[in-house]
């Protein structure tokens, strides 16, 4: 089943009271999803020159302030690092490609969960709750944030197979269905330099986006040439770091509803999720049509 | 009348109260606050009461109503008036899809857009809906009738039995054996009860009629030895 949730601001007003507005929102989608949950937010945006980074490892005990020291010493540049539970966000003075290969080389294993200039990607197996709690998510603030419940179909129940995927700088998706091609289009996608890091479908989709937008797509170039590409049943909700996209597949049988103010963009899986926003009495509620995607984008 | 608050009671509490009234009747007007979009809101009633429900429901409101006034002022989920039997659902907004699916009888009016599969395998009721219809609408329906003040969306009809559909609008596409036909007599003074059963102005005159070729297979004389 799974449920899928975002909140895009139009506007500063809420930035400081993004995680506490998602918090309820998230967890309202326990019974479309119980087994993992996550959530795309971004906000903190870094500097010209800089990469943000969401790293894990498996051991909770990880000596985090080592490998920013070792890292810090085999790049020869400045690095902030912050700790968030077993999660630690990195925000070193060198580019993504540098990063990421002198972090290998330290310890491969170290999963990174995202890149880019303002995402921070946060998931865990277990129920919504313990997980926004564990990671502070109402303390959180941003500009917007995506998040997801999982109940899985397609692949195992492990923190790696739950959503947000990202294989992108600063983008990612929540998957609320499954796809029927997954497995050619990842193949294809791998020829084309894309990696993977589980074997699920949601992350293919995730890597079709990556791989449209590097060939200098738009997302909404990317989005209606995925509606073409994917098979399957779907609505995602897309973040990238100044958008946020909501797609549905033609049979539409994946439920959405979106909700506008002036102030927000909301999406859900169900309305109930949407209840507590502030101003959804009066908010303009409606659920997207089939084969259309919808985009706001912050200029 | 009686006001049930979901923000204080759940909607176990609130549809007990309801089937209570099959066996007696306390209270003819009920209203419901604070819906929140929680599903199975007013399932299974069987008495001749009104609910009013004030805000967005979930999925499944009104399913299996018989002989209940239930009126939603606001948008609903999947599924409102499921398998309903008789009685009058009204949704002054939007439905999600599969509005009146397997619905037996009764009248279901959308006064806003329903999604898609609206009237999927109905049996005998009437809905009429004021704005526009989605994809795969009344497919399989075998009875009632299906009135659209709006557009259809594609696949209208597709492997229709006997219902009637009425659209004004433009309709995408037609479904497997589903054909416009022609407005006789009698189907314009049947869309002319519909309307005003609905209270719903418009002139009956600008709708088109679709029905079924009856070309399908279970149509055919010669596939009856099959049986």
């Amino acid at each position: 089943m799974c449920g899928i949730v975002g909140l895009y601001l139009k506007n500063d007003k809420f930035e400081n009271s993004l995680g506490e507005l998602f918090e309820p929102m998230l967890i309202s989608m326990t019974d479309r999803g119980p087994d993992s949950a996550g959530f795309a937010i971004y906000g903190d945006e870094v500097g010209e020159g800089w990469v943000k980074l969401t790293l894990r490892h498996p051991d909770e005990d990880y000596r985090w302030e080592e490998l920013s020291d070792n890292l810090s010493a085999s790049l020869g540049c400045e690095i902030k690092w912050m700790q968030n539970a077993n999660v630690v966000v990195l925000k070193i003075n060198t580019n993504e490609s540098s990063a990421r290969r002198a972090l290998a080389e330290l310890d491969a294993d170290v999963l990174i969960l995202s890149a880019g200039s303002s995402i921070e990607i946060l998931k865990e197996v277990g129920l919504p709750e313990n997980i926004a709690s564990k990671f502070n998510l109402s303390g959180m603030k941003g500009s917007h944030i995506i998040g997801h419940t999982r109940m899985a179909t397609e692949s195992a129940v492990t923190m790696e197979g739950s959503h947000p995927f990202s294989t992108g700088s600063d983008l990612c998706l929540v998957h609320n269905g499954s796809l029927s091609n997954h497995n050619r289009l990842r193949d294809t996608l791998k020829r084309e330099g894309i990696t993977f890091e589980t074997e699920n479908d949601s992350e293919v989709a995730a890597g079709y986006l990556t791989w449209r937008l590097n060939q200098g797509d738009s997302l909404k170039v990317a989005l209606e040439n995925a509606l073409k590409d994917l098979d399957g049943f779907f609505t995602f909700t897309i973040g990238t770091k100044d958008g946020f996209a909501v797609m549905r597949d033609p049979i539409a049988c994946k439920p959405a509803v979106l909700a506008e103010t002036d102030d927000y963009v909301a999406m859900a899986s169900e309305y109930q999720a949407l209840v507590s926003l502030p101003g959804i009495e009066n908010a303009k509620v409606w659920e997207p049509e089939p084969a259309t995607f919808y985009v706001w984008e912050r200029k | 009348m009686m006001t049930v608050d979901l923000a204080a009671q759940s909607v176990r509490d609130l549809n007990k109260a309801l089937h209570e009234c099959k066996e007696n009747i306390t209270e003819k007007e009920w209203v419901v606050t604070n819906p929140k979009g929680n599903h199975n809101i007013a399932v299974g009633l069987d008495a001749e009461i009104s609910v009013d429900i004030h805000g967005h429901a979930g999925y499944f409101c009104a399913g299996m109503n018989k002989t209940a006034n239930v009126t939603v002022h606001g948008n609903v989920g999947q599924g409102v008036a499921e398998n309903m039997m008789s009685g009058v659902v009204r949704v002054k907004g939007d439905a999600s899809q599969a509005a009146g699916a397997t619905a037996q009888g009764g009248l279901l009016v959308i006064e806003g857009n329903a999604g898609a599969r609206c009237g999927i395998s109905m049996k005998g009721v009437d809905i009429v809906v004021k704005g526009s219809i989605g994809h795969m609408s009344c497919f399989m329906g075998q009875s009632g009738s299906l009135v659209v003040c709006g557009d259809a969306g594609e696949a209208l009809g597709d492997s229709l039995y006997e219902v009637h559909i009425y659209v004004k609008g433009s309709v995408k596409s037609l479904g497997a054996d589903c054909i416009e036909k022609d407005m006789r007599s009698e189907h314009i003074a049947e869309l002319k009860g519909l309307l005003e059963k609905a209270g719903v102005d418009e002139n009956p005159l600008d709708f088109k009629r679709y029905g079924s070729a009856r070309q399908l297979y279970t149509f055919k004389v010669d596939n009856a030895s099959a049986y």
